[in-house]
């Protein structure tokens, strides 16, 4: 199977539904001008291939959203691209009092099918620019919210977001544009939804997503050297949480670490570990630990960022000390 | 700080007992571990103690009702000591509502003291994670028998596995090569009662082996023992009995009830005899009560079994009517019990008399602890043959010395020299026993 990047992955999943489906449009700051598409690459050439689809709006988020929405609830199934989550804070009220409400308050009437793509993450981008609010967008009722950690993962949510009749929040990271994965050539679609086994383990079950998907696989590789076996759910889609999934993996394992890159209070994380600890009481063996990042605004210093950031030994520390009986 | 008694767990399925009777009244001055109440279980009757001196302030739960564990029953307070603001509700009626009623953070950590050898869960909380609970719960395994590898001695998944797996294999005591068919014994016979106390220890010269930590019941028969020793003041006789008669009659016995099943011990026909023989002497079947000496109207034995990493006392309950055939099948069953950690509620505790029995490993006599708060212990060593003198003439007979450990506050040397030789008259004119 052919390996491409990420953001080739992205690319081909908004060709290919644009191809399928001429509702699909791409508006978003410098999605046509810069760098040839899109401030991370993702939309370079699309322009030139679907004419009139492909437009750059201005520097205003709000605006780029609630377009998206007054389209969508139109007919068009806009894909809103928001250069990075941290200016979603400036459509917060467009994203959370409207596009997420639109249908409950018009009884179904309305259907809201548009997805804002936007990267979480940091890279070098010090405090204002390098920001995690999956916890934020997952907490909203009516949102469907992805995160997709692979190539092969990413295009098959795209496109199954590009189709669904809810709104999805789809967040990227900056740190997996040009990381590379087996990605068929023929079309498969992923349901929104559903977690995937990124390894199967039987000693402790690491939840996580995103980037921390990545870094939880390096780390499974250090601790299999060191004969613990863990397995990791690649939750994949942050609402709705396939708390079956969880569930099945805890029961097996006895014992889960939730991974996440960013702050700890208020994170996923949290949410998590409460549903562990309410539907499978009984299966726990040690107390369900929580790797986050650091709670402070991210420095700009290299070695301070890397700091603030947890990665793949900060996982392996934890799993075994969680071995360890030390939870 | 008014001090809430809760109602106890005795046993992992006690879900509620009920209040049988207030052994005192509110107003009544209390001190702590005097028997204050009597609770029924499904299984039995048990006297819990306070576990704080003062005044019985408040009686929630009257005598008939049903209360689930954990509930304040009553609160026992300084006198003077003003309730008004720490009265909790009554508790809720076991078959009632399912929410359980509030109850302030101390009651956990004040429940009541068993007053005889039983254990509390309540008192002394094991701290095991879930799956472990739910591992024990499954197996039967009784929590306080495994020891815990995790943080403040948790015990995990993996402590119960490998006790279940040491379960599954056959223990020293059973597989040792026996003459008899008697209870895996051992020299004190204690059940936990006391929450553990810390007991210094030598400082350890040399290289340190490897230290392991104490099990739940190690740290209670250690605080049980000391503080045994340290309140009873021990003395000690012993007899030789001649045990032919009793090992001929023992023969015929088998003989007879082959078919059935039934293998009646040397153990057996001991229990059998220290009960009929504290019938005639109900001073030795009694307790040290502080300003008194509490005779028993049951003669309950207790028996020492041997079990993974320590030992517990099974109750034979009224003895003195059970016929050695109902003695003997009860304590298969017990026994059985007791090493698969299974043990009922009414199979331990209320003992007023104990026997420790060491027959099996060939040991020629012995001392044992006072179980309180029993009077006296019982050490039976093994029965093998002798050259002894009968009749100016040295001849061979099977003998065994028994060693009675008395507690001087309740007996002398005297009256317990003859409960002793009415136990050897019983053992070696063993018909006796059956008729």
């Amino acid at each position: 199977m052919p390996e491409i990047t990420y953001r080739e992955a992205l690319k081909r999943a908004l060709r290919e539904e644009m191809q399928r489906d001429p509702t699909v449009v791409i508006w978003g700051e410098d999605v046509v001008a810069y760098a040839g598409g899109g401030a991370y690459g993702v939309t370079a050439g699309l322009a030139k291939e679907f004419p009139g689809r492909v437009r750059d709006t201005p520097i205003a988020e709000e605006a780029i959203v609630g377009v998206g929405l007054g389209a969508a609830m139109g007919g068009l199934r806009p894909v809103c691209e928001i250069m990075t989550v941290n200016f979603t804070l400036v459509a917060w009220d467009q994203i959370v009092n409207h596009v997420a409400k639109q249908s409950h308050m018009f009884n179904g009437q309305i259907k809201v099918p548009m997805v804002i793509r936007t990267p979480n993450g940091h890279g070098r981008t010090a405090a204002t620019h390098s920001q995690n609010f999956d916890a934020w967008f997952a907490s909203i009722p009516s949102l469907k919210v992805v995160a997709p950690a692979t190539p092969y993962d990413a295009k098959g949510l795209l496109k199954t977001a590009i189709r669904d009749d809810d709104p999805v929040i789809f967040l990227e990271h900056l740190q997996l544009y040009s990381t590379r994965g087996e990605v068929p050539d023929e079309e498969y679609l992923i349901p929104i939804g559903e977690a995937d086994y990124k390894r199967r383990g039987k000693d402790l079950s690491i939840i996580t997503w995103g980037r921390m998907t990545i870094e939880s696989l390096k780390a499974a590789r250090i601790l299999a050297e060191e004969g613990i076996d863990v397995e990791i759910v690649d939750l994949r889609t942050l609402r709705p949480l396939d708390v079956p999934t969880i569930l099945e993996s805890v029961r097996k394992t006895n014992r889960a670490i939730v991974v996440e890159e960013g702050w700890r209070t208020g994170g996923l994380g949290a949410e998590i570990a409460a549903t562990i600890q309410e539907q499978a009481f009984n299966y726990l063996d040690a107390p369900v630990a929580r790797v986050a990042g650091l709670e402070v605004p991210m420095p700009y210093a290299r070695n301070l960022e890397r700091a603030t950031i947890p990665f793949a030994e900060d996982v392996v520390e934890a799993a075994r000390a969680m071995m360890r009986n030390e939870y | 700080m008014p001090t809430n008694i809760t109602m106890p767990q005795m046993g992992f399925d006690m879900t509620e007992g009920t209040i049988a009777a207030w052994l005192k009244k509110e107003g009544d001055m209390v001190t702590r571990g005097e028997p204050i109440a009597e609770i029924e279980t499904d299984k039995t009757t048990i006297q819990i103690e306070a576990f704080a001196s003062g005044v019985l302030r408040k009686i929630i739960a009257q005598p008939g009702q049903r209360v689930p564990v954990g509930e304040v029953i009553a609160i026992i307070a300084e006198p003077g000591e003003n309730l008004e603001e720490s009265t909790p509700a009554p508790p809720a009626q076991a078959q009632g509502t399912s929410a359980p009623a509030s109850q302030p953070p101390t009651a956990a950590l004040n429940a009541p003291v068993i007053a005889s050898g039983t254990v509390v869960e309540g008192a002394d909380r094991i701290i095991a994670t879930p799956v472990a609970r739910r591992i024990a719960q499954e197996h039967g395994i009784d929590l306080r028998l495994v020891k815990g590898s995790g943080p403040e001695g948790r015990i995990t998944k993996a402590d119960v596995e490998a006790f279940l797996a040491t379960m599954q294999k056959p223990t020293l005591a059973v597989s040792a090569p026996a003459p008899e068919p008697a209870p895996a014994p051992a020299s004190v016979a204690p059940t936990p009662i006391v929450p553990p106390q810390p007991v210094p220890a030598p400082a350890p010269s040399g290289v340190p082996g490897a230290k392991q930590p104490l099990t739940r019941m190690r740290q209670t028969i250690a605080a049980r023992m000391v503080a045994s020793k340290q309140q009873v003041p021990h003395f000690y006789i012993t007899v030789s009995v001649e045990m032919d008669a009793a090992l001929a009659l023992r023969e015929q016995i088998n003989a007879a009830l082959k078919s059935e099943g039934v293998k009646v011990s040397i153990n057996d026909m001991v229990i059998r005899a220290a009960a009929l023989a504290l019938r005639r002497f109900p001073n030795l079947n009694a307790s040290f009560a502080g300003d008194g000496i509490q005779q028993h109207s049951s003669v309950n034995i207790g028996v020492a079994v041997s079990v993974p990493d320590g030992l517990v006392t099974v109750t034979v309950r009224d003895a003195d009517t059970k016929s050695l055939k109902q003695i003997s099948q009860e304590m298969v069953a017990l026994a059985a019990r007791a090493r698969e950690g299974k043990m009922l509620p009414s199979d331990y505790g209320g003992q007023t008399f104990t026997i420790s029995n060491l027959g099996m490993y060939g040991v020629d006599n012995f001392l044992a602890i006072v179980n309180q708060p029993d009077a006296a212990i019982l050490a039976v060593a093994t029965a093998q043959p002798m050259p002894v003198v009968r009749e100016g003439q040295i001849v061979i007979r099977t003998m065994m010395n028994m060693t009675l450990s008395g507690d001087h506050r309740v007996t002398d040397g005297a009256e317990a020299a003859q409960f002793l030789n009415e136990v050897k008259r019983l053992l070696e004119n063993p018909w006796g026993l059956v008729l």
